[in-house]
């Protein structure tokens, strides 16, 4: 299996380098891009799955030493999940992005965006195989590269660019915290390899609390938990569409993998570090759906919503974790079984939902979704596919989304009963929590789908607007029917996930989830479609052979109404809002209406993040700062020289005053 | 057996009794005589047997919301138990299912709404969103003081769990969430002070504003969902409040029946006593929901599980 997996990564490398030198001829880019990308996703795909059922742990080593150890490929039962979801939710954008990436064909290079891509899934799926650090921080390092270069492959526009290098700061930032967390992992034992870190531990309970802390900063930062998700609002909306569906849909789970990976090395997890991660969890998921809420942009609205769903899996996680600290281990594989679950089922609708986006932006050319409306019509697929991954998003029944926050939920009920007082309190504020998430969600997509889609076009002409094409499609109906057998099929499904849930509670193979509830839901959803079968047949009944009139919307007595008069994504959400005003950072200018006929009103509002108001600001004021050691770049190659002799003589009477030769 | 075509019988008969003996309580307490009792079955009778009328600007989507609405709130209809403490498709979980049922249902009545284009369906939609999504933490918090005493998220085993009489002088937290739930009742089923079903302008409108394009047989599933949905919630609230036995049988079937009448006149006579709040006052109305929960909750977790 571990061939094949290293072959799907060498083929994405070299199909990368293809596409790279055919720079030229623009459709055999293309070509050889996307085809090496589905071939590997699709060999990678069938590889993980059969990792997982097999419960497969592997290693090798490379033949050759790096100065810190030889480099480690291996795979067990939480990395095969993991590459299911990078090679599965990578190759549906891939097949997306040959439709979206035909329409663009002589106006942008398509050899770098094809290039960078294939390079960005490879390095993802090399930093879920890395057995070392070396690997792993090397692999991490080509991922934060490849996708900035394809946010800013519109490099033409200053947005873009800034949000590039938004990117670039933050992903940066929180390296520098992984490779404090690794030096202090190899401390105990010098060496870099993760199986002897597992084994090893760390050397005292306080350093633990340190590395856990360092590591949920650190991935974090490119999970996009709050308050360190400031990039992803900026960078989805740049990056072309697919790749957002990438980065939204795999990348930011890496992150996710990271905090689970490294929790794999810390031994026996003391219930404050789940507790705190449930609170983590609860800010980002309320937060991150509240500034959803406020949004205009489409794509900047999406990932703000992974800003709530890496919420949700956090607050899976913190749970599993409460769970194994008070060894209750049903409830710790509730908790962990939810979150995995969550990672892919995000990973495809999140996946579905950009597309779709991507579609609308690419038909109409207009991102501000107060313009549009009535696109239903005209985009029937791609319409439909956002109507499924709005279900799925706002985790309601029959699809997957609700199964991974039923998970959670079913968890954080037993935990309120079994656990002590302060963990009890955990489960509750995460019950309440993710109950109040739900429905901003439900308000959350009932805006952005209605504006966009139902309706009477508010300011673009729809007759030029096209459906999407026919790979664009095929890849939004493959993202549908998964989002709902993964529903209609929880209980294989969750019979799948069994190894690598185990794994995460540290207990034996046995099935960690009993079967019995997942059935009786599985049940209610197959009665659910049944009734709505049944009674869209009796509609149509009883109306058959009767007279259906159409005529114009009522308007209330109203004659003139024009389409600019229907409700707006910022009305609707204006009175969700209203209550949790305090968290944004508004300022509003409103001139009010003067006399008896008003001839000129004014209203402006704007609705700011404030994490963004605080960090952006204090990353400049550490750039100043740093602009003094800006003296020592002086552009000649003689100081240079100077330096690196410096420093050769500095080692060499350390090395001396230290007892060497 | 006997338990089950009980149950499906009370779900599919009684629920449109209830508007009707809401709309008496109302009447007699202005001094009218009001339509008879039975007028709702008559209403989605003459209903089903209509033609329709739709908007030239609506998709599939708005026909799809009733459907949806309708078979939402009988699937969760079939989830809650009625006059005992099993219901015919009960499960671990089950109360969450049940609560995103509803969920789901909303979700498409608010699509249904917005797809006519019209604003002021689009207000009944936005005031819908935001007034149900602070009444779910409510709901979930009453749920969980519920449902901690039996140790995991079962309509069957909470309601089994609860203990006969007396239960609120002993357990207080009790009392709690079943005003939790009241409220939660009032604001799902848009009964004042949430909503007033009765009011003649669109503009002030919730719930009635959603359903203003829809007529023939889609209204008279509107209406039907809507019935079966006050079953369904005050249903909740009969368990909490009356001692049913968990065993049923005609027992549990005349308390059940008793207590659903009354709590469908105490709704009745709400609100012929109070006006409706204003809509910014809401909101609040909502957090005390919320805040009776979790002080209910905390009561239960010093007091200790029972």
């Amino acid at each position: 299996m571990l061939t094949v997996l290293i072959g799907a990564v060498a083929l994405l490398c070299v199909s990368a380098l293809a596409a790279a030198f055919c720079s030229r001829w623009e459709r055999l880019c293309l070509l050889t891009g996307k085809v090496g990308a589905l071939v590997a996703c699709a060999a990678g795909t069938g590889a993980a799955v059969s990792g997982i059922v097999r419960g497969l742990t592997q290693a090798v080593e490379t033949p050759f030493a790096t100065p810190l150890g030889p480099l480690r490929v291996s795979i067990d039962p939480l990395s095969s999940f993991f590459l299911l979801c990078v090679f599965l939710v990578s190759g549906l954008a891939a097949l997306y992005g040959i439709g979206y990436l035909r329409a663009h064909a002589g106006r942008r290079s398509l050899a770098g965006l094809c290039a960078w891509f294939n390079l960005l899934i490879a390095s993802m799926a090399m930093v879920v195989l890395a057995g070392d650090a070396v690997l792993f921080l090397f692999s991490w390092e080509i991922m934060t590269v490849s996708s900035f270069f394809l946010v800013v492959s519109d490099s033409d526009r200053e947005d873009v660019r800034s949000a590039g290098i938004t990117y670039l700061v933050a992903s940066q930032s929180g390296v520098i915290f992984l490779f404090l967390l690794f030096v202090l992992l190899a401390q105990p034992t010098g060496q870099f390899d993760f199986t002897v870190w597992a084994k090893a531990g760390t050397s005292s309970p306080a350093w633990a609390g340190v590395c856990f802390i360092l590591a949920v900063v650190g991935f974090g930062t490119k999970a996009g938990l709050w308050p360190v998700h400031v990039w992803l609002p900026q960078a989805h909306p740049a990056a072309p569409t697919h790749v957002s569906a990438l980065m939204s849909g795999v990348m930011i789970k890496l992150g996710i993998y990271g905090i689970l990976r490294t929790l794999t090395f810390l031994g026996p997890a003391p219930s404050w570090w789940g507790v705190s991660l449930v609170v983590i969890g609860v800010v980002s998921g309320v937060l991150g759906v509240l500034h959803a809420l406020a949004q205009h942009d489409l794509k900047r609205l999406l990932a703000y919503h992974s800003v709530e769903n890496i919420g949700i899996i956090t607050m899976g996680i913190g749970l599993g974790l409460i769970g194994r600290s008070v060894q209750m281990p049903a409830i710790a594989a509730l908790g962990f079984g939810g979150a995995l679950l969550h990672t892919l089922n995000h990973g495809l609708f999140k996946g579905l939902l950009f597309q779709s986006a991507g579609s609308v932006l690419q038909a109409t050319s207009e991102s501000n979704i107060d313009r549009l409306g009535g696109l239903s019509r005209r985009m029937p697929h791609t319409a439909l596919a956002f109507l499924v991954g709005s279900i799925a998003i706002s985790g309601l029944p029959p699809l997957n989304g609700f199964i991974s926050e039923w998970l959670i939920y079913l968890g954080a009920f037993r935990g309120a009963a079994a656990f002590s007082t302060g963990n009890a309190v955990a489960s509750l504020l995460l019950l309440s929590s993710l109950a109040l998430i739900g429905g901003l969600a439900v308000a959350c997509f009932v805006k952005a789908f209605h504006v966009v889609f139902l309706g009477e076009a508010r300011a673009i002409d729809p007759a030029g607007v096209k459906e999407a094409d026919g790979f664009m499609c095929a890849a939004m109906w493959t993202g549908m029917i998964l989002c709902a057998a993964i529903g209609l099929g929880a209980v294989p499904v969750l019979g799948f996930l069994t190894p690598a849930i185990a794994g995460l509670t540290g207990m034996p193979m046995a099935t960690p989830l009993d079967a019995g509830p997942v059935n009786g839901l599985v049940l209610a959803s197959t009665l659910l479609i049944a009734l709505a079968g049944g009674l869209a047949g009796l509609r149509w009944l009883l109306l058959r052979g009767r007279s259906v009139e159409t005529g114009a919307t009522w308007g209330c007595g109203y004659p003139q109404p024009t389409p600019r008069m229907q409700y707006t994504s910022s009305s609707f959400a204006d009175p969700v809002i209203e209550p949790f005003r305090a968290i944004f950072h508004s300022s509003r200018h409103a001139t009010g209406m003067v006399g008896v006929f008003p001839a000129h009103a004014s209203h402006e509002d704007h609705l700011e993040d404030r994490a963004q108001r605080v960090l952006f600001p204090a990353v400049r004021l550490f750039a100043r700062a740093l602009a003094h050691v800006q003296l020592l770049q002086r552009s000649r190659v003689q100081l240079y020289l100077a330096y690196i002799l410096a420093t050769l003589v500095l080692l060499l009477v350390w090395f001396m005053a230290r007892g060497g030769f | 057996m006997r338990d089950i075509l009980i149950h499906l019988a009370l779900l599919v008969v009684l629920p449109p009794f209830l508007p009707g003996l809401i709309q008496k309580t109302k009447s007699w307490f202005a001094g009218r005589q009001g339509p008879p009792l039975l007028q709702p079955y008559r209403d989605i009778w003459k209903l089903l047997r209509k033609g329709a009328v739709v908007s030239r600007t609506t998709t599939w989507l708005f026909r799809a919301g009733p459907v949806v609405g309708l078979a939402t709130v009988m699937c969760a209809g079939l989830i809650v138990p009625f006059h005992c403490a099993k219901a015919p498709l009960g499960f671990e979980g089950d109360v969450i299912v049940f609560a995103y049922l509803l969920g789901l249902g909303r979700f498409f009545t608010m699509l249904a709404a917005l797809d006519t284009g019209s604003s002021f369906e689009g207000m009944g939609s936005s005031r819908e969103a935001a007034f149900s999504a602070l009444a779910e933490p409510a709901l979930f918090l009453a749920l969980a003081i519920i449902c901690i005493p039996a140790g995991s998220a079962s309509f069957q085993d909470a309601w089994s769990m609860l203990p006969g009489a007396m239960r609120f002088a002993v357990h207080p937290e009790i009392l709690a969430a079943a005003i939790a739930v009241f409220i939660v009742l009032l604001t799902e089923n848009s009964r004042v002070p949430v909503d007033d079903p009765n009011t003649h302008l669109e503009l002030t409108m919730v719930h009635e504003v959603m359903v203003l394009d829809h007529g023939g047989p889609d209204l008279a599933f509107i209406e039907a969902g809507s019935a079966v949905k006050f079953l369904v919630i005050s249903s909740l609230l009969t368990h909490i409040l009356l001692p049913i036995p968990p065993e049923g049988g005609w027992v549990g079937l005349a308390i059940f029946l008793g207590g659903t009448l009354g709590l469908t006149i105490a709704v009745g006579l709400l609100e012929s006593l109070i006006a409706r709040l204003r809509m910014v006052r809401v909101p609040q109305f909502l957090v005390a929901a919320s805040v009776f929960g979790a002080v209910g909750l905390l009561v239960a977790l010093v007091g200790g599980a029972r």
